[in-house]
């Protein structure tokens, strides 16, 4: 079991108060204008069910628009808390130290510590990636900052210590022989202090609860992945791109046949896109919520806010 | 040993159009994909035919030195030729090429190859694989003898991360092992998953950091020595 600390995020209150909760997520790509982050995180806080929204650091090794500032931006303008996704990919120690700080200052919260996808797979391939530190030795700076008021050598920061709450991710796809390799790589975070877990996302319910199952251990609070599918490009995307995800293959069809019977009928399309999810993904948060110990939901519906009410409606409020 | 990649014959044609005599200096030493006499004569061939096209006529000599990296050896072996060329090309990694600039300081030695990696000879697939990347901190008695330093991508310390699966990794499109579990899959077998659990805080870089300038001190204590020069 790690060491814990105070909850200082909305996020970690709230999991602590024993609600259920849901987190969100928006990607800043290759952009100037935020209106759309800020709309969709909007829509997140109107739900009063989403209490954070992830704010990704150049997903698939793209070069992106850097995470610190539209999570500054998202909790100013759309007064919902950010937690603030940063890769140790692009950035070693001593500018992962700076930027931390810096988002303390800016009123950041929750930051995921995540190793990031790698330089070669993004769009900007000649690169040469940082990794000074993997995400488990991030893990171990920021609870130098946190608990101590230090950086990672031990020199103190002037004015105390930082107040945040921080979390790793997990695959909860890894199935054995390779589950083993990925508890015990959770094992490592936990005991270097992590605060939760939001896991890679999910798409077989009994693969998720056997992987929820053996994070028990570790009484940390865990927020199952799940990635709601916008449409079949998306899906196939994702299937195709991301590392460590493969989309069911019914699945994969439901959504190209409701794509093919509603061509040029984008309201039944939308429609029709959104009841395959619906019925999927409902009964799923359901029997995660009834028969697991998950704390919550990491609600991947990037770009896809009208499918919050009708999946997340039945769901409790808690947000204020 | 070091494994290099020959540069494209156009590129090394280009270091030397000033020149018209050159030597062309292989190496015996441990330069993979072989470096030697052989490889320095069918070099000095094809600049002389690229030349050729141009209108132009080169002058080479091929020779081959036992280890260009080696500075007596080197010196010894190209001296004798130095007046006589205009350039050298040499055909060992980039240490005999600087050590080649050193030694014979009065001409340029230009390099034909790239060097990749300090690797190893995979006969059954013919292929050369990085197994260390020489980071001056080895990790290799605590991970069951497979480095993740030049096995691992990113270079973690403590995998494996997100972008394996199925024990390949993300990057090469999933068709290279992932060492994190490899490593995981030797320490099992020896039952010192022990080692798999610990944490492993972040590297010191000074031992990587270059310049590196190492000086080996030569001295020896050796109890039995001490005693018996006490009873001379």
């Amino acid at each position: 079991m790690g060491k814990r600390r105070p909850a200082y995020s909305n996020l970690c209150k709230a999991i602590e108060a024993g609600h259920f909760v849901f987190t969100g997520e928006l990607e800043p790509k290759k952009i100037l204008d935020m209106s759309e982050i800020i709309h969709s995180a909007k829509e997140m806080k109107k739900t009063k069910k989403i209490i954070a929204a992830n704010v990704t650091d150049g997903p698939q090794g793209d070069a992106y628009m850097a995470s610190m500032v539209p999570s500054y931006l998202v909790q100013r303008d759309a007064e919902i808390e950010a937690v603030w996704q940063v890769a140790v990919r692009d950035r070693n120690r001593v500018a992962l130290f700076g930027d931390v700080l810096s988002g303390a200052v800016l009123g950041l919260k929750n930051i995921l510590t995540l190793t990031g996808d790698h330089t070669k797979l993004g769009d900007n391939k000649k690169a040469r990636a940082s990794y000074d530190i993997d995400s488990t030795q991030f893990c171990d700076l920021l609870a130098k900052m946190i608990d101590e008021g230090t950086d990672y050598e031990g020199n103190e920061i002037s004015g105390g210590k930082i107040e945040m709450n921080f979390g790793c991710v997990a695959n909860p796809n890894a199935v054995p022989p390779y589950l083993e390799p990925e508890i015990m790589k959770v094992g490592r975070k936990v005991e270097v202090g992590i605060d939760f877990i939001q896991t890679q996302t999910a798409f077989d319910i009994d693969v998720a609860k056997n992987f929820l199952k053996e994070l028990e251990q570790f009484n940390v609070p865990v927020l199952l992945g799940l990635f709601p599918l916008k449409s079949h490009g998306i899906a196939w995307y994702f299937d195709n791109y991301i590392p460590g995800v493969s989309v069911p293959e019914d699945l994969l069809k439901a959504l190209k046949k409701a794509e093919k019977d509603n061509k040029g009928n984008k309201p039944g399309k939308y429609a029709a896109l959104d009841k395959i999810n619906i019925e999927f993904f409902k009964p799923f948060i359901e029997e995660i919520k009834k028969t697991t110990k998950a704390a919550g939901i990491h609600c991947m519906a990037v770009e896809y806010e009208r499918l919050f009410e009708p999946l997340l409606g039945e769901f409790p409020q808690y947000v204020k | 040993m070091i494994i290099t990649e020959l540069k494209d014959i156009d590129e090394i044609y280009d270091m030397i159009k000033p020149y018209s005599k050159i030597l062309i200096t292989g190496c015996d030493g441990c330069c993979q994909p072989p470096r030697s006499i052989n490889e320095a004569k069918v070099l000095g061939q094809l600049l002389e035919l690229k030349a050729k096209t141009e209108g132009k006529d080169l002058k080479w000599k091929a020779i081959t030195i036992l280890r260009q990296c080696d500075d007596r050896i080197a010196a010894t072996t190209v001296r004798p030729f130095v007046e006589e060329y205009e350039a050298i090309v040499s055909l060992a990694c980039g240490l005999g090429v600087v050590m080649m600039n050193e030694v014979a300081e009065d001409i340029i030695t230009y390099p034909a190859n790239n060097s990749m990696c300090g690797g190893v000879q995979n006969q059954g697939e013919n292929s050369f694989i990085q197994y260390c990347e020489t980071c001056g901190n080895c990790l290799l008695g605590e991970t069951g003898g497979v480095c993740p330093i030049a096995g691992c991508a990113k270079n973690l310390m403590n995998g494996p991360c997100g972008g394996t699966v199925d024990g390949k990794c993300e990057v090469g499109g999933y068709t290279l092992p992932c060492a994190w579990i490899d490593i995981y899959e030797r320490l099992k077998k020896f039952d010192r998953l022990d080692l798999f659990k610990l944490y492993r805080p972040a590297r010191d870089y000074r031992t990587a950091t270059s310049p590196a300038y190492i000086t080996i001190n030569k001295s020896f204590t050796n109890e039995e020595e001490e005693k018996k020069e006490g009873k001379k």
